[in-house]
């Protein structure tokens, strides 16, 4: 046959290949499929449950009014008030918490994966943040009670007529939640900059930057969007403690600031957090208002279900409108700009 | 600065001995060419010095005493097979080499007459640019790509890169002298990534070359570009060379030809032949030189 060239070439029909069906293989395979089938429907029925349970049980409960009205200690459902300090406790601790861990955790992973200077301090901090990333939160709380009943610790929270300490407070939950924060955002930054070709840095050095100006402007805006998704896991982390609200915080039913400077005194004071507000007034808990306990593991839920897809949405890999895209991303992590 | 101590040769491969060849190969006609028409640079004048240089990885020596002038007005070719020590020779030009963990030099290098390891290093390398194999922009915008390499302290806007008059005139004009200005100047906004493979690789030679450099030093620039992309950096390399003294390393012997006013030809490490590149391509002194030109190996 002659070479085809493109005018007198017949177009064959596109014909793609049969998948193979499953009763072709091995009964070995066939079982362990039906196995990893089943646990994907029964991990997809689990959350779905999750979510249409506290659905219908929240928003059959939820009313506007909750949002503004601070909770109060009473036995009548109808006289103790919403959750507005709980909702305002959460926003207080995960921005403390954020504010804390996300700087922090940028700059160790940046110098633990650019520099690694000395060597083995880098691999204790390495070891450090492991450990750091296993701790069980309540030990964390605990421990940070310890910390902060300190008595030179003492501007941080309240001081007792007798002088004692008592650790308690918003700013103290939130250092301690940094703590919790600290290796989520450490990880994914040091990940993303592992994932970064040498050549982005030698490009830099050969222009005659320094390893500084080649990480603040070259390699951490490059990996923006996984700096992001860290913080938001972070915050995910915080949101959802009980433990260390319980212990550090106080969980007390409403937020009430120290004697002092306004600002200054609600971050001295104790408070509630929607967990610990979950926590108290559930079946479980001393509160014993159940129908505003799901109200508020609903908000706390869409809370972190937000988040979740806040996460996906950074680190989606379609193609995208770069601009509002840079935009929306520069809310969120304002300094790597 | 003085040299540190040739010591580790002795720990190197032994020096190349060249294998015996049976007698009357045949040596195929110098590679056909189509030099671009051009009239010799005006003022040439030596800016860079290689004198006896040996460079390690580790234990192995991977270029052996090594002599060469780098002169402005005129382009320098390195070429020679793979393994032969010219990228290495090329990056320890600026130094980047010390990237590199268990590099080592002998030998010295002057820029000027000043021992480059005299000179601070991030001084040097804005003196002595490089582009390299892989187009690498970097993730931001065209503009943001060049700029990077014109603001200096942090002090001169970083923040957010004002885009001052004189900034953007400077910008512009790399882009200009890069050749990519009219295919980009309507949006300077876009990310750099979105360009083709050889207007990436033109950025990289606009970025190099916007703080100014005196030496540029391109590794490969066109290997992974296509034909007409490559012409246009080769013509671009001709015309630049009055301005910036360039060291041009390639694995394309008609490149080479087309761009260079001299050749290197490497071997194994050492130097074989040095010499115009009329001389090397038409009548060189060496066998082995005869052999890569001729396209007997490599």
């Amino acid at each position: 046959m002659a070479v085809g060239l493109a005018a007198e070439r017949a177009i064959p029909p596109i014909s793609h290949p049969r998948r193979t069906s499953v009763r072709s293989w091995p009964m070995l395979d066939r079982a362990a499929f039906a196995l990893c089938w089943a646990t994907g429907v029964g991990l997809c029925l689990t959350a779905i449950a999750i979510v249409l349970f506290m659905l219908l049980k929240g928003v059959s409960y939820l009313q506007l009014g909750q949002f503004i009205h601070s909770p109060s200690p009473s036995l009548h459902q109808t006289q103790s008030g919403g959750f507005s300090d709980p909702i305002l406790g959460t926003l207080l601790v995960t921005a403390i918490g954020t504010a804390l861990a996300a700087p922090t955790g940028v700059a160790l992973a940046a110098w633990l994966s650019e520099y690694r200077r000395p060597a083995g301090l880098a691999r204790a901090v390495e070891s450090a943040i492991e450990m750091m990333a296993g701790v069980p939160s309540v030990v964390l709380a605990i421990f940070g009670l310890l910390v902060f009943s300190q008595g030179f610790l003492g501007f941080l929270s309240q001081k007792a007529f007798n002088g004692t300490v008592t650790g308690q407070s918003f700013v103290t939950a939130g250092v301690v939640m940094s703590v919790l924060a600290l290796p989520l955002v450490v990880a994914s930054t040091r990940e993303a900059l592992a994932q970064l070709p040498d050549r982005l840095r030698e490009a830099s050095y050969a222009l005659g930057k320094t390893r500084a100006t080649t990480i603040r402007r070259v390699l951490l805006p490059a990996i923006r969007p996984s700096i992001a998704s860290g913080i938001v896991l972070g915050m995910g982390r915080i949101i959802g403690d009980t433990a260390i609200i319980t212990l550090v915080l106080g969980a007390s039913l409403k937020n009430e600031a120290a004697n002092g400077t306004p600002v200054l005194g609600a971050l001295r004071g104790t408070g509630s957090t929607l967990t610990s507000y979950v926590y108290n007034n559930s079946p479980a808990g001393e509160g014993n208002s159940h129908e505003k306990a799901y109200a508020a593991a609903f908000v706390l839920l869409m809370l972190v279900l937000v988040l979740n897809g806040l996460v996906t949405f950074l680190t989606n890999d379609r193609p995208p409108r770069e601009e509002s895209r840079r935009s929306r991303l520069w809310a969120v992590v304002p300094w790597t700009r | 600065m003085m040299p540190p101590p040739v010591r580790r040769i002795a720990l190197g491969r032994e020096p190349y001995v060249a294998p015996p060849r049976a007698a009357g190969v045949a040596v195929a006609p110098a590679p056909a060419r189509q030099r671009p028409s051009r009239a010799p640079s005006a003022g040439v004048r030596q800016r860079m010095a290689i004198e006896s240089v040996w460079l390690a990885y580790g234990e192995n020596w991977v270029v052996r005493d090594v002599s060469l002038p780098v002169r402005q007005g005129e382009v320098l070719a390195l070429i020679g097979a793979s393994g032969s020590g010219k990228t290495t020779l090329l990056r320890s030009l600026n130094r980047l080499t010390e990237v590199t963990s268990g590099a080592a030099r002998a030998g010295r290098i002057t820029l000027d007459g000043e021992e480059v390891h005299a000179l601070e290093v991030n001084q040097l390398r804005r003196r002595v640019s490089m582009v390299f194999q892989q187009p690498n922009p970097f993730p931001m915008s065209i503009y943001d790509n060049v700029a990077y390499a014109l603001v200096e302290s942090p002090r001169h806007g970083t923040r957010r890169r004002r885009r001052t008059p004189e900034l953007e005139r400077a910008v512009a004009d790399a882009l200009r002298r890069a050749g990519l200005y009219d295919e980009v100047a309507d949006d300077l906004d876009r990310s750099a990534l979105r360009l083709s493979g050889g207007q990436q690789q033109r950025l990289c030679i606009a970025r190099a070359l916007a703080a100014e450099p005196e030496v540029l030093l391109l590794d490969e620039p066109c290997s992974a570009l296509d034909p007409i992309s490559t012409a246009t950096i080769e013509d671009l390399i001709v015309e630049l060379r009055d301005t910036v003294a360039i060291v041009i390393v390639t694995h394309n012997l008609q490149q080479a030809f087309r761009v260079a006013d001299h050749v290197a030809f490497m071997h194994l490490g050492e130097l074989v032949e040095y010499g115009t590149s009329d001389q090397v391509f038409d009548r060189p002194a060496q066998q082995r030189t005869r052999e890569y030109v001729s396209g007997a190996f490599g």
